[in-house]
């Protein structure tokens, strides 16, 4: 997902403390910034809402990538609605970090020295418009199968910051469907690109909810701390399920020759994603992780005179307002 | 020096002349800048038509293991709420 | 004056020369989502071109009515060439730093606010109704470009000599804004739109201002540049235009 592989970090403290913290969460409680909370629920929760907020200031590269080249003047300003929700998105997630005691530029630091990481997905390249429909249907659409039970997750301000932003993602996955049933019945030409994009897009979707998870003791304990709230095959089922007939409607073809309806299960068996090359993203080997982490560096450095530029001028006024009373 | 902009926490007041409500919190430089950054981050889509700014640093919180002692006590006191008392039907709307 | 001028025809030059800018602007400034100094400054920003695009949608959607030929905002902003467009040199400059990115935008904003309020008078209602939804965007852009060129101004040191340096580069292109043609005389004289020069006197009230207070100086006596109204670019526009146009221009049949 937008946290992928997020390791929950191991706890060493008072055993009464730590059951009378999980009877809290098991009753349904929010946790809230100054309270108690075990080190390893702290340091895990910075590293997953850090990492989903990296994801969504790195998604907006992909789609930034088409704001110029958007067909017509509604499509540019969508898009460009969208894309700043994005950043929005990013805003409010590192705001729910720093109750956590770690600041945004210390978070974005990590990011660029490549300590923290951002969901695999856009490390892959966005080559023709209908890609622009297919990351809004497919990767806001498995996106947001996540966001939504992250809505009831134990910690106060990220559940806060979840609800506001599945209440602004609505529109995300349907104007990108909208863009692909324009596309999936418009020209040749233009269905083919459809087509295109949902090849290259299929297989990095199904690896946004990363590997299975159901053996692994971090996902328990991150359960169990209600920090995630489904495993990853659970959620990679479901958005099979959804997707599948929603390809059907625009008559597009899900790139999976063993993609089959299992009646027994309720369900369809799809092909896993190839994960030696989810690894290799993961590392630093995507199509484009070179170009998003540059463009990351490349804002933050020529953007420090900008901050700088502001805070010295707001601590001149202070000086002055100071000295005249 | 550090060049961080402070933290602020952002109160919006709706349309509907409700109290202004804490929607989350932003990074500026200062208050003016701060409250341009609400109007710019926080009513994206027409949410309000006021807004407070107050740096993170000074907001004073009850402390969390007051909890009991702070909020336990109304619990007792039912009689402040309308529904301790009866009222016979005959009476009307009260 | 003689009246060589069609006024349908300046009218829909008129209406171009408004939306041609915002468009192009609009565009300028939606290159930054993604790349700003700040999240917060990212999301500004794009709230900024966001209102520069709805503008176009509409002065130009106006202009295509008032043309009759059947060209929507749409057939005028992706199917014209370079020397069809009517926006102003000073919008088509690359965004630079930061800091040229934002002296361009408080030196437009200093013209657009007045040029909105005195096109809220205008006698075509169609026209004082686009003026007046916009006047109140523009408002508050003004408000944050200036605001920000004070700050910047009077910051660090790195900050008043980069804000320096984009006001030297840009206001050469500032001229153009504040002189009148044929066609805006026209168009001023039927009480259909305002003639640039009538805003002279406030954009240079409003910048001195801002400028004084930012501690920097306009350069003086420099040459201005024109001919951007008239369809006389510089060279950026035309890779600007072939990135903007491109899908519509390589797929003529397809509907998006």
């Amino acid at each position: 997902m937008y946290a992928q592989m997020v390791k929950s970090e191991a706890t060493n403290e008072d055993p009464a403390k730590l059951a009378a913290f999980q009877a809290r969460i098991d009753a349904g409680e929010k946790i809230e910034p100054k309270e108690w909370m075990p080190e390893g629920y702290r340091k895990t929760l910075i590293r997953q809402i850090g990492q989903h907020a990296h994801s969504e200031i790195v998604g907006q590269l992909p789609e930034g990538n088409w704001i110029t080249r958007a067909p017509t003047l509604e499509r540019k300003a969508i898009l460009l609605a969208k894309v700043q929700d994005e950043a929005g998105h990013g805003l409010y997630l590192y705001c729910a970090a720093e109750t956590l005691g770690v600041s945004r530029d210390e978070l974005t630091e990590a990011l660029l020295s490549g300590k923290m990481k951002y969901s695999s997905i856009f490390n892959y390249p966005t080559l023709n418009w209908a890609d622009i429909g297919a990351v809004g249907w497919l990767v806001d659409g498995a996106a947001i199968m996540n966001q939504v039970p992250l809505q009831r997750t134990s910690f106060g301000p990220y559940s806060r910051a979840m609800i506001r932003i599945c209440k602004e993602e609505s529109f995300h996955q349907r104007q990108g469907y909208d863009i692909m049933m324009k596309m999936a019945k418009g020209t040749p030409e233009q269905k083919a690109m459809a087509q295109d994009a949902l090849n290259r897009f299929w297989y990095p979707s199904l690896m946004m909810f990363g590997p299975s998870d159901k053996d692994s003791v971090h996902s328990a304990q991150s359960m169990a701390w209600k920090i995630k709230i489904n495993t990853n095959d659970e959620l990679r089922q479901k958005f099979v399920d959804q997707t599948v007939p929603q390809a059907e409607y625009l008559g597009l073809t899900i790139p999976d020759p063993d993609l089959r309806w299992n009646e027994e299960k309720g369900g369809y068996d799809f092909s896993e994603p190839d994960w030696s090359e989810f690894f290799e993203v993961i590392k630093g080997n995507g199509p484009c992780n070179a170009e998003r982490m540059e463009a990351r560096q490349k804002a933050w450095d020529d953007g420090a005179w900008f901050r700088e530029g502001l805070m010295a001028h707001a601590r001149k006024r202070s000086a002055a307002k100071v000295a005249a009373e | 020096m550090s060049s961080e902009w402070p933290l602020w926490e952002i109160f919006i007041r709706g349309q509907h002349g409700l109290n202004h409500r804490h929607v989350g919190s932003l990074h500026a430089p200062d208050a003016e800048m701060a409250v341009k950054h609400a109007r710019d981050v926080y009513t994206r889509r027409n949410e309000g038509v006021s807004i407070w700014v107050v740096p993170s640093a000074a907001i004073t919180a009850s402390s969390p293991s007051d909890k009991g002692p702070l909020f336990e006590p109304s619990n007792s006191k039912v009689y402040r709420h309308p529904t301790f008392f009866d009222i016979p039907e005959d009476v009307g709307k009260m | 004056m003689d009246t060589v001028v069609d006024l349908d025809t300046a009218l829909f030059e008129g209406l171009c020369r408004m939306g041609d800018s915002t468009l192009v602007l609009g565009h300028r400034v939606s290159e930054w989502c993604g790349h700003a100094p700040v999240l917060e400054e990212d999301i500004a920003l794009a709230n900024m071109a966001l209102d520069l695009i709805g503008q176009t949608q509409l002065w130009l959607g106006l202009a295509g009515e008032v043309e009759g030929k059947g060209r929507d905002a749409d057939a005028l902003a992706f199917r014209r060439d370079v020397w069809e467009f009517r926006n102003l040199l000073l919008v088509e400059r690359p965004n630079g730093d930061f800091g040229q990115t934002l002296m361009r935008q408080f030196l437009f904003d200093a013209w657009h606010q007045p040029m909105l309020k005195a096109l809220e008078g205008s006698n075509d209602a169609r026209i004082a109704e686009i003026a007046a939804k916009a006047g109140r965007e523009v408002a508050y852009h003004l408000e944050r470009s200036a605001d920000l060129v004070i700050r910047l101004g009077d910051g660090t040191e790195e900050s008043h000599k980069r804000m320096q340096t984009a006001l030297d580069n840009l206001w050469p292109y500032t001229g153009e804004m504040l002189t009148s043609d044929e066609t805006d005389r026209a168009l001023a004289e039927a009480g259909i739109m305002a003639a640039p020069d009538s805003i002279r006197p406030a954009w240079e009230s409003l910048v001195g201002e801002v400028l004084g207070e930012a501690t920097l100086t306009a350069p003086e006596g420099a040459y201005m540049h024109k001919g951007g109204n008239q369809g006389t670019h510089s060279e950026h526009l035309g890779h600007m235009l072939a990135t903007m146009q491109w899908l519509q221009r390589a797929y003529p049949d397809a509907t998006w």
